[in-house]
């Protein structure tokens, strides 16, 4: 009985440390999405997609064209910012006027381009980059040393947005824009600009998360369909727009599924995320750090 | 109320449907056309809450629910569907209510509203992926072929039944949108969809009559889930569950035109004429193509033509507010080609 609770302690303790490296590139993705919904006010509902493109970029140039994966990444997320700002230029900037559900399904038409796409393209078969990354053992319990990698990579990021968002001109237009999008117009702010410039770093972060993703996941042009509804949970728990809350949200969803998986299958896992979701849509429907009203 | 013209296009127009399988009866052109007819009915139903605003991605996974609660209860327990599609609608209609109530008791609405039911459609697909030792995972599942009466399960061989089936099924469906379409809740759900505190304050009771429209189009929906698994005999999650199919219902109602009562048959029409073409004139080839065109095409019609093909049509065709049937039907008959 006392060894089967060390051994189970030692699982737990994994997958509890394994729950929050996940979180942290979940995070990532949140953050991007709260980005542009706070600054725009518009859902991507194909951001997921956006990421799943930026892994096709990093498969090809690591493997197709020999680059250096840290040559490749910085490459990756430059197109992929591109390709947000194309979004945003394309598609949401003739509809700013139109009603917000309109928006929403705009980017639901462009999540089938990029999927079919990709399938056009690179056809449906499972790529992976071929690198396989130590496994770091500590003690008994064992993480994949791409995972933490991930990790800190998606904290610096946050960082560097956070860094970019408070002590910047443009970072402090941005939050100004989200705080009152009319008001900004008339204090001499570009708003075209700001617009461009947050859908840019929306799909930077994508890019990114591309990057870290495609060192776990096989690529495959349905790939985003397997975290971008979870992204969207984790903002929405959170609450649109606000920072914070999808950061807290996104360890709070990657705990549960990765708990979840720790006892039953990982389907499971989401599941219970899934569930524990619409309870809280219930207990707190405009999300975890709402204010009260 | 309904004029003598319309009255009689309709009859026309309803009897040139029944009959056509007698005349003409390519088993293929019969198959695409019972297609059309069962989406049609599934896109109809998205449309009911669709056209007041009510932009649900879950109809995925109400549809989803309809095809495998009718298929699991006939292959596990041996219920036939003529109780196994009742229980599904009314485990679809439950489901509806259980996520709908907080949506609109707490005013979950825009953004906040379509990524609660995109996460519902994610739920019931990754339940149904879950539950791979009943449903067959994402394999997909095969209900048993019937040994005994065929009607008892309702698995016929021939598409004439079929078709005359999903006829009547896609009828009953327009029947319910002209009903709302002419009762109060109707102008309830409109005024909601303007503005809910205004509606609340004209004493529209707004949870009720939101409840009472998702309902109605959750129940509908898992109809046809079930309709189109009895017909298909092999469903997958991904054929009747998941966002996919709830992005391609609101794609359907949209280029079809969602305000009007045939704009979904017309978007169903659009949709898997495209479909068919681009997968017989490419073959193995198309395989994204026809998702890639879709994609493409709903983009354009949100920004140009957000009415869709036949509101657009009808806006056109009407210089007054209201529009003989026969116009309508003349309107269907030329979106028609043109895709």
């Amino acid at each position: 009985m006392q060894a089967f609770l060390d051994i189970f302690d030692i699982y737990l303790l994994e997958a509890v440390i394994n729950g929050i490296l996940l979180g942290g590139v979940l995070a990532l993705l949140a953050l991007g999405l709260n980005l542009i919904f706070g600054v725009i006010d518009v859902t991507w509902i194909c951001y997921a997609e956006l990421v799943m493109i930026g892994m096709y970029a990093m498969y090809f140039m690591v493997q197709y064209y020999g680059v250096s994966y840290f040559i490749a990444a910085p490459l990756t997320i430059l197109l992929v910012a591109i390709l947000g700002a194309l979004l945003h230029y394309l598609v949401i900037a003739p509809l700013l006027t139109a009603p917000p559900i309109n928006q929403l399904l705009a980017t639901g038409g462009v999540l089938f381009v990029l999927q079919s796409f990709a399938t056009v393209a690179f056809g449906i078969d499972f790529l992976n980059l071929g690198i396989r990354l130590p496994v770091l053992a500590f003690g008994d319990m064992h993480f994949s040393y791409a995972r933490l990698l991930s990790f800190l990579a998606a904290l610096v990021g946050m960082v560097a947005v956070y860094l970019f968002m408070t002590r910047t001109f443009t970072g402090t237009a941005i939050r100004a824009i989200s705080q009152d999008r009319q008001i900004m117009a008339l204090m001499g702010v570009d708003t075209k600009r700001i617009y461009l410039i947050t859908s840019a770093i929306g799909g930077g972060l994508a890019g990114l998360a591309a990057c870290l993703l495609v060192l776990q996941y096989d690529v495959h042009p349905f790939v985003g369909l397997s975290f971008g509804p979870i992204t969207f949970l984790i903002c929405v728990l959170g609450g649109l727009g606000n920072f914070i809350g999808g950061f807290i949200a996104a360890f709070v969803f990657a705990e549960i599924i990765s708990l979840g998986g720790l006892f039953s299958d990982l389907e499971w896992g989401y599941v219970l995320a899934f569930a524990f979701f619409i309870v809280m849509m219930f207990i707190r429907p405009a999300g975890l750090l709402a204010r009260r009203r | 109320m309904m004029g003598q013209g319309r009255l009689v296009a309709w009859g026309i127009g309803l009897t040139a449907l029944v009959a056509l399988p007698f005349v003409y009866r390519d088993p293929y052109h019969l198959h695409i056309l019972v297609l059309i007819l069962i989406w049609s009915f599934a896109y109809t139903s998205w449309s009911m809450m669709g056209r007041f605003g009510l932009v649900s991605l879950g109809h995925g996974g109400f549809m989803g629910i309809g095809a495998y609660v009718t298929a699991l209860l006939w292959n596990h327990l041996g219920l036939s569907p003529w109780i196994g599609i009742p229980i599904g609608m009314v485990a679809a209609g439950a489901l509806a209510l259980i996520v709908g109530y907080p949506c609109f008791r707490f005013r979950i609405t825009g953004h906040y509203f379509v990524l609660v039911t995109l996460a519902l459609s994610g739920i019931v697909l990754q339940i149904i992926t879950a539950t791979r030792d009943y449903t067959g995972g994402s394999l997909g599942y095969t209900p048993n072929r019937a040994s005994g009466n065929k009607l008892l399960a309702l698995q016929f061989d021939d598409k004439i039944t079929w078709y005359l089936i999903a006829l009547a099924v896609w009828l009953g469906g327009i029947v319910v949108w002209h009903l709302i379409d002419r009762s109060m809740s109707r102008y309830a759900l409109e005024a909601i969809s303007e503005d809910e505190d205004a509606a609340a304050a004209a004493g529209v009771d707004v949870t009720a009559e939101k409840l009472k429209i998702t309902l109605i189009s959750a129940v509908m929906t898992a109809l046809a889930g079930a309709i189109y698994c009895q017909y298909q005999m092999f469903i997958t999650p991904d054929t009747v569950s998941g966002i996919a199919v709830s992005l391609q219902m609101v794609f359907a109602a949209i280029v079809g035109g969602l305000f009007v009562s045939l704009g979904p048959t017309v978007g169903a029409v659009i949709t898997i004429l495209l479909a068919e073409t681009l997968r017989i004139g490419f073959g193995t080839r198309a395989v994204g193509w026809d998702n890639l065109v879709y994609g493409v095409l709903l983009v354009l019609f949100i920004i140009f033509l957000p009415k869709g093909i036949l509101g657009s049509l009808l806006d056109r065709l009407k210089p007054q507010r209201k529009v003989p049937r026969a116009h309508e039907q003349k309107a269907v008959q030329t979106a028609r080609p043109g895709t």
